[in-house]
Formats: structure tokens, C-alpha cells, sequence
């Protein structure tokens, strides 16, 4: 493993963070910390993730899309943001694109993602557990 | 002012810090950073040090290189680099420096040789503007402009921003700030982009527009003096565990002592009984 690689891994083990497995399609809610003056808080942010990017990596990052007050409303996360309190999977969608920019185009009826009903969790891979270790 | 050192670069990755921001850093990697010979007033009229990084292999080593790296009595290095200090602040030759040279926070400027670009236009070379999309203007949207004035001056001035060749210069960024060092790895992590590619020779120095800070290490974070501390750290750790033995086995014998003492004590005490006892008991006797 090259050298970046190896930093990159060592810093995900060091985050220790508990990213569910989501794609596309699916509905989450991110809690994201926010500071106002000196206290913090976390706010959540619950809408559909219409892209993944950057991969399972440090460099990952996912858009979630939702409607506020009748205006679509965007945030890009990096997956391992320390502003992330956590991510939770709320609905599973059945989607056929990698990337939902269409419905960024679409209002109400249409805009909706069929329940996906056939998720199954994902084995974790012998590759990406020695990945963390090394 | 005191040396620099040469640092190989690995490449660029990104680090979330624990208040939430993240910063992209570029890793800088020390690869057997040694001292391979010294500059002095007597001889050459300025003081430095020359600096050699990575391994090279002896075989494809000029006889000319290999009779100066056996001179220092270190390996035949890949890349080679001098850097003026002050007199006060040469280094032995041999001496290897290590990434602790820099500490966090510290800014450095970084010098590389940079990606190159081949024959560039004018407006990937200087950032011309190029001409209008439309109005006339044909084949030409991405040219220079005019290059000078009329028959008076007559000619094109001598430094024209024209076309030409780009890239592949020694380009210094300035101030960048060590987010992190590594001495084990010899990993430095500053804060931004450096000049050139991935596998790349730069050089690091101390930032010239900032003031030198005080925490510096003068003249430099070798190694030898990072393994003379070890080995005075285990020295004194060995030398405290043999005082906590020594003091403990001393309490022990003093503990033994002072249990022989009460032990005595008590046979003296119980043959007094006896001999008490035995009186009282002749005395019964009689």
C-alpha cells in the first residue's frame, strides 16, 4: 500500500465513525453539529441522498436533497466530517441511477422514490477489514 | 538562518481536524536526509551545508560522485541540495536530519521543480483574456492581442507576455504552514499545494517573510542527537528503576531487620518467660 493510502486508512480508524451503508435513493438524516456563539448543537438535515462521491474513502462525499417550505434545499457532507454527528438510513429507495440530479427537476408526485423492500445488509469485505488494519 | 532540507512528495490528502474543518495538506516525505559536505569561509568564502537525499545505486554512481560520498562516508545519494546558515549553525557532515526539523503551526516555504506544460498559449501561460466568440473574429478566439504599438518603436519589446514554453521552472510557494510532522516516517504534512509532481524533489526552508520563531531547533533536529536523547532517556530510566529497586530492597532488609529485631526480641521476651517460669515453677518445687 502506498504511503497515502496508509495515512488515509490509519486517519479513518482514528475517526472511528459509523457509516451505515446507503447509495443513492435512499433517505437520510444526518445530525450535523452546529456552533452558535460557544455552545453547539446538532442539527438534523433529513432528506434524500441523490449522489455518492469520492467512494468509501476520506475524500467520500454525499449530497442530500430535501424540500424546504416548497424551495429544494442542498448540502454536500464529506463522509468523515468531524461536524458529523451521525448518519442514519430512514427509507431505502429503489432507484436505477448512480446520481439523481433528474429529480432536481421534478416537483411532488413525480419526485417520489419507490421503497426499496429487498435490502439486504451488505457482508462486510475481508479487503476493507485488513485495509483498516494496515 | 539554519538548513533546510530535501523532502521527496508523496502526494495530497486531506485531514479533519477535531473542530470540524477539514485542511488539505500535501505529504512531504524525509528520505535519509543527510549531510554530505560543508561549505566554510577559509575555503569557499561562504558558509552551507550540501544536503543528499534517497538512495541511489552505487553502480550508476559517477567515480566522481562515489570518491565525494565516501569522503562523507555516507551512501550514494539521489538528489543533492546546498543550503546557506550561519556559520553558528553548520553541521557535521554524516548527520542526518530528521522531521522534527519543523514543528506544527511553523510556516515554510517550499521549492520544486514544476509540472511541465510544454508550449503553452497566452492565455494558459499569462492569463490573456483571447479574443471575442463572435463579431468577426475568425480562427483566432485564443490568441494574444496586439504585441506592441507602429512603425515607431518599430519592433516587439524584449519581455512581450507571448506564447512559449510553460512550466518545468523552480517555483518557491511561500508560507505554507506545517500541519503536521511524523520523525518516525519522516513525514511532513504542510498545509496547500507544492510545486510539482507526485515523486518530486523539493526543498523545505523556513519561511523568509515571516520572523524566525523562538522554538526552533539550532542547528537542526538530527538524528543523532534524537537517538542521544533516547538512549540518555533510558539511561535515566534504567538508572531511577535500579534506585526504586535499590530503595526497595533496602526497605526490604530494613523490613527483614527490624522483623529479626522483633523476632529476637520476642525469643529474648519468651526465654525471660521461661526462665521466669522455670523459677516460679522451682519455686512451686520447693
Amino acid at each position: 500500500m502506498d504511503l497515502i493510502a496508509q495515512l488515509e486508512a490509519e486517519q479513518i480508524s482514528a475517526l472511528a465513525k459509523d457509516i451505515p451503508d446507503f447509495k443513492a435513493g435512499d433517505t437520510v438524516r444526518v445530525g450535523y453539529k452546529v456552533t452558535e456563539g460557544t455552545r453547539t448543537r446538532v442539527q438534523n438535515f433529513e432528506g434524500v441522498c441523490i449522489a455518492r462521491k469520492g467512494g468509501e474513502g476520506i475524500a467520500g462525499s454525499f449530497t442530500v436533497r430535501k424540500i424546504s417550505f416548497g424551495e429544494g434545499v442542498e448540502r454536500v457532507f464529506p463522509l468523515y466530517s468531524t461536524n458529523i454527528e451521525h448518519i442514519q438510513v430512514v427509507r431505502r429507495g429503489k432507484v436505477r441511477r448512480a446520481k439523481l440530479y433528474y429529480l432536481r427537476a421534478r416537483r411532488g408526485k413525480s419526485a417520489r422514490i419507490a421503497e426499496d423492500n429487498t435490502y439486504k445488509p451488505r457482508k462486510p469485505k475481508a479487503g476493507a477489514a485488513a485495509q483498516t488494519q494496515g | 538562518m539554519r538548513t533546510g532540507v530535501i523532502a521527496r512528495k508523496v502526494g495530497m490528502t486531506r485531514l479533519f481536524m477535531e473542530d470540524g474543518k477539514q485542511v488539505p495538506v500535501t505529504v512531504l516525505q524525509l528520505d535519509g536526509c543527510q549531510v554530505v559536505a560543508q561549505r566554510t569561509p577559509e575555503r569557499d568564502g561562504y558558509t552551507a551545508v550540501q544536503l543528499g537525499a534517497g538512495a541511489a545505486k552505487a553502480k550508476r554512481t559517477t567515480q566522481a560522485m562515489r570518491g565525494h560520498f565516501a569522503a562523507a562516508k555516507v551512501a550514494p545519494k539521489r538528489k543533492m541540495a546546498e543550503f546557506r546558515v550561519a556559520p553558528e549553525n553548520l553541521i557535521g557532515v554524516g548527520e542526518e536530519i530528521t522531521a522534527d526539523h519543523y514543528f506544527e503551526g511553523q510556516f515554510v516555504d517550499v521549492s520544486g521543480t514544476s509540472i511541465g506544460k510544454g508550449f503553452a498559449g497566452a492565455m494558459k501561460r499569462h492569463n490573456f483574456g483571447g479574443l471575442r466568440a463572435s463579431h468577426g473574429v475568425s480562427i483566432s478566439h485564443r490568441s494574444h492581442g496586439s504585441t506592441g504599438q507602429c512603425q515607431d518603436p518599430g519592433k516587439v519589446f524584449k519581455g512581450k507576455k507571448m506564447a512559449g514554453h510553460m512550466g518545468a521552472a523552480r517555483v518557491t510557494t511561500q508560507n505554507l504552514q506545517v500541519v503536521r510532522t511524523d520523525a518516525e516516517r519522516g513525514i511532513i504534512m504542510v498545509k496547500g499545494a507544492v510545486p510539482g509532481s507526485k515523486g518530486g524533489w523539493v526543498t523545505i526552508k523556513d519561511a523568509v517573510k515571516k520572523p524566525a520563531p523562538d522554538n526552533l531547533i539550532l542547528p537542526a533536529a538530527l538524528k543523532s542527537a534524537a537517538e542521544e536523547a533516547a538512549r540518555q532517556a533510558e539511561e535515566a530510566a534504567r538508572q531511577a528503576e535500579e534506585e526504586a529497586k535499590a530503595a526497595e530492597e533496602a526497605r526490604l532488609a530494613e523490613e527483614a531487620a527490624a522483623q529479626d529485631e522483633a523476632l529476637m526480641e520476642a525469643e529474648a521476651d519468651i526465654q525471660a518467660d521461661k526462665a521466669d517460669g522455670g523459677d516460679t515453677d522451682k519455686k512451686e518445687g520447693e
